[in-house]
């Protein structure tokens, strides 16, 4: 018998099992958990509301999810080509990771960007990089994700006038920006301006979109990062349906009418560890969401009470110890996303604790999606595991638990406020040590972490970013300033510090010190100039 | 004997803050002093919140790739400076060929994802500066 397995005989269940979030699970559950749940009024069938059972009544049989593979590094060029691979590896959709200097609104040349240009993604510094990551993929024909925040109207403006080169209509492109500023003050700390003006540029897109880009998605209001920094899977969803109703009443007191902009609004789980947890939260969360936007904003378009979403497994669950571990885990964790009715899924690569994924860890990651659809057969039915005693019962109480944080935060007097005070940057923080004192007191193990962690270790090959990344980035910006219409550029920046000091839409603005060739950095510094910077108060 | 005292710093432009953050913690817990200087903080800013801190240890927190363009300019401006007896460490996103790199800058305390809180402890208790610990 090898070190650290029982023999069966003397396997004794602990007094007190814990979910991965700190929930107490019992042995066995029965009828009796989940007396109080009403078929039609609680769960319903797929495609009614509450929606519990999923938003379409054939689930994937109708309506397969995107497998959309999160992807970006180095110049606009060496991301094209991976985007080239994985389109013709199968991939249903792209999804853009930028850069640091990008997420920042900062230009390549920046002295903050110092080392930081193209490494955790693709430097796009202006229009000219955007046409360079798209050369030759028709924008017809794709959807697109783009994972950007703070400047999420400027590199959408981006995508926007590409389309126009391209010859597409804006009414009939696809995609996504993640535009969620909210969870970056509370989680992944990319913030450029205060609150106040942030959450105008996200209405403004609202607005905009909702006349001129109809088919795109204005939002993807995030849990993924508020998990990754450490919470439970219940503040995952708490804080994360929140931050959707704080965005719709801020649209709401921006004028506008919610069944015109809500039914645009996506959302983006994590797939973690905790199987039923994960699947429970997924649920949970369509519920919620359908009676948020019927019983609270009085929405009566079916399309606004409908929650879609992508998810991502748990990066933060990846370890550099054997990491080829990490492709079961990830597996397990697709597995959640799928069950919980998924509409788009990314899942990660085995050697991202250690760099970012190689092409070939990027193909497994697509392939474990792609072996999920169509060879476990666990698509063939819509929530399989609806009904089951203990799903159910996790169900009710995520939604439960979810309720008593709203009120939390509704008494605070809204997200907004609650961040100000530090209120969910502290359960958060919270959360993460105590996490992390269980791994290291073996109350929760992690294998080859701290058990099963003395094998002699098999490492594997890992993608080097090239530091000369930023010298060309560089050189490609000092060319464009040379050659661009310099006085059409300061006419652009001069208008877009002009508007945002008034209540006029941004967009439009935005659009033409785009067209201008304004850089990504001379853009945000107008609007720096005009608003101001946001700044934390450090606290640990 | 005063007790160690540590600067965790988030250098570049980064957010990811909680591995910072239960470093912080730890640390603290295990009785030393910490001074957490907050997000997006130059190496010159590092140092100089080291020197004003009079820390022992400064512990720099990298995971977005920086860290050959920021640990050896950290080094740089604590040699500048004549300050030999501050012990740099590093936790984050550090690819393996990047290793002996930063071991040749003298820094061997590099704590990868999932490196257990206690192992940080204990290698800042054995290998801080005798020089600082006695002042």
């Amino acid at each position: 018998m090898s070190k650290g397995i029982p023999s069966a005989s003397k396997v004794q269940r602990p007094e007190h099992i814990h979910t991965i979030s700190g929930v107490p699970i019992e042995p066995v559950y029965d009828p009796s958990h989940i007396e109080a749940v009403d078929y039609v009024r609680d769960l319903n069938d797929p495609g009614q509301f509450p929606y519990t059972r999923g938003i379409h009544q054939n689930g994937y049989a109708g309506k397969m999810w995107t497998m959309r593979q999160f992807a970006g590094f180095g110049t606009p060029e060496e991301t094209n080509e991976r985007y080239r691979q994985l389109l013709a590896a199968g991939g249903t959709g792209l999804s853009v990771a930028f850069d640091l200097p990008t997420l920042m609104g900062r230009d390549p040349d920046h002295p903050l960007s110092l080392g930081e240009v193209g490494k955790c993604g693709v430097s796009v510094a202006s229009l000219a990089d955007m046409e360079r990551l798209f050369d030759n993929i028709p924008l017809s024909a794709i959807t697109t994700s783009m994972t950007i925040n703070s400047p999420a109207a400027m590199l959408l403006a981006m995508y926007l006038v590409v389309a126009e080169q391209q010859g597409v209509d804006w009414q009939e492109i696809s995609g996504t920006i993640q535009n969620d500023i909210l969870k970056e003050y509370i989680a992944q700390k990319e913030y450029i301006y205060p609150p106040g003006p942030s959450m105008r540029l996200v209405t403004d897109v609202f607005a905009f979109c909702g006349e001129r880009v109809p088919r795109w998605n204005t939002i993807s209001v995030s849990g993924y990062h508020i998990r990754e920094a450490g919470s439970t899977a219940l503040q995952e969803l708490a804080f994360t349906l929140r931050n959707g109703i704080e965005y719709v009443q801020h649209g709401v007191d921006a004028g506008l009418d919610p069944d015109k902009f809500v039914p645009r609004m996506s959302f983006f789980f994590n797939a973690h560890n905790e199987f039923f947890e994960e699947i429970a939260k997924y649920r949970a969360a369509r519920k919620l969401w359908s009676h948020v936007m019927r019983d609270r904003f009085g929405a009566r378009d079916e399309r606004s009470w409908k929650l879609r979403f992508h998810a991502q497994t748990a990066g933060v669950s990846l370890t550099a110890q054997q990491p080829r571990n990490n492709v079961i885990r990830t597996a397990v964790q697709a597995l959640a996303a799928v069950l919980g009715g998924a509409n788009s899924l990314h899942t990660n690569s085995l050697d991202e604790a250690l760099a970012l994924p190689t092409v070939e860890a990027a193909t497994l990651a697509l392939r474990t999606q792609q072996i999920i659809a169509h060879e476990s057969g666990v698509t063939g039915t819509v929530d399989p595991l609806g009904g089951s005693y203990f799903l159910e019962k996790l169900t009710t109480d995520m939604e439960a638990g979810a309720v008593e944080y709203f009120q939390t935060i509704d008494n605070l007097g809204g997200m907004v406020e609650a961040i100000e005070q530090g209120f969910p940057q502290r359960e958060i923080a919270e959360s993460a040590y105590r996490f992390q004192k269980q791994v290291e007191l073996g109350e929760r193990d992690i294998v080859g972490v701290n058990v099963h962690g003395d094998n002699e270790e098999l490492g594997v090959e890992t993608l080097y970013i090239n530091e000369d990344v930023s010298e060309r980035q560089i050189a490609k910006l000092n060319d464009l300033r040379r050659t661009r219409d310099a006085n059409r550029v300061a006419r652009s920046l001069a208008a877009v510090r002009e508007v945002a000091l008034s209540k006029t839409n941004l967009m439009p603005s935005l659009l033409e010190a785009v067209r201008a060739y304004a850089t990504l950095g001379e853009i945000c510094d107008a609007l720096r100039d005009a608003w101001g910077e946001y700044e934390e108060t450090p606290t640990i | 004997m005063r007790n160690i005292r540590v600067v965790i710093a988030k250098p570049g432009l980064d957010g990811h803050d909680r591995g910072a953050k239960v470093i912080a913690r730890a640390l603290r817990d295990a009785g030393m002093e910490v001074i957490y200087t907050g997000l997006r903080q130059t190496p010159e800013q590092i140092v100089g919140a080291a020197l004003q801190e009079d820390a022992d240890v400064i512990g720099l927190s990298i995971l977005s790739g920086a860290h050959n363009h920021i640990c050896p300019r950290v080094i740089e401006l604590l040699q500048t400076k004549d300050i030999t007896d501050v012990l740099v460490v590093v936790g984050g996103i550090i690819p393996d060929v990047d290793v002996p790199k930063l071991n040749e800058l003298g820094i061997t305390g590099i704590f990868p994802p999932g490196t257990p809180m206690q192992v940080i402890v204990e290698f800042i208790r054995q290998h801080v500066r005798p020089a600082a610990s006695a002042r």
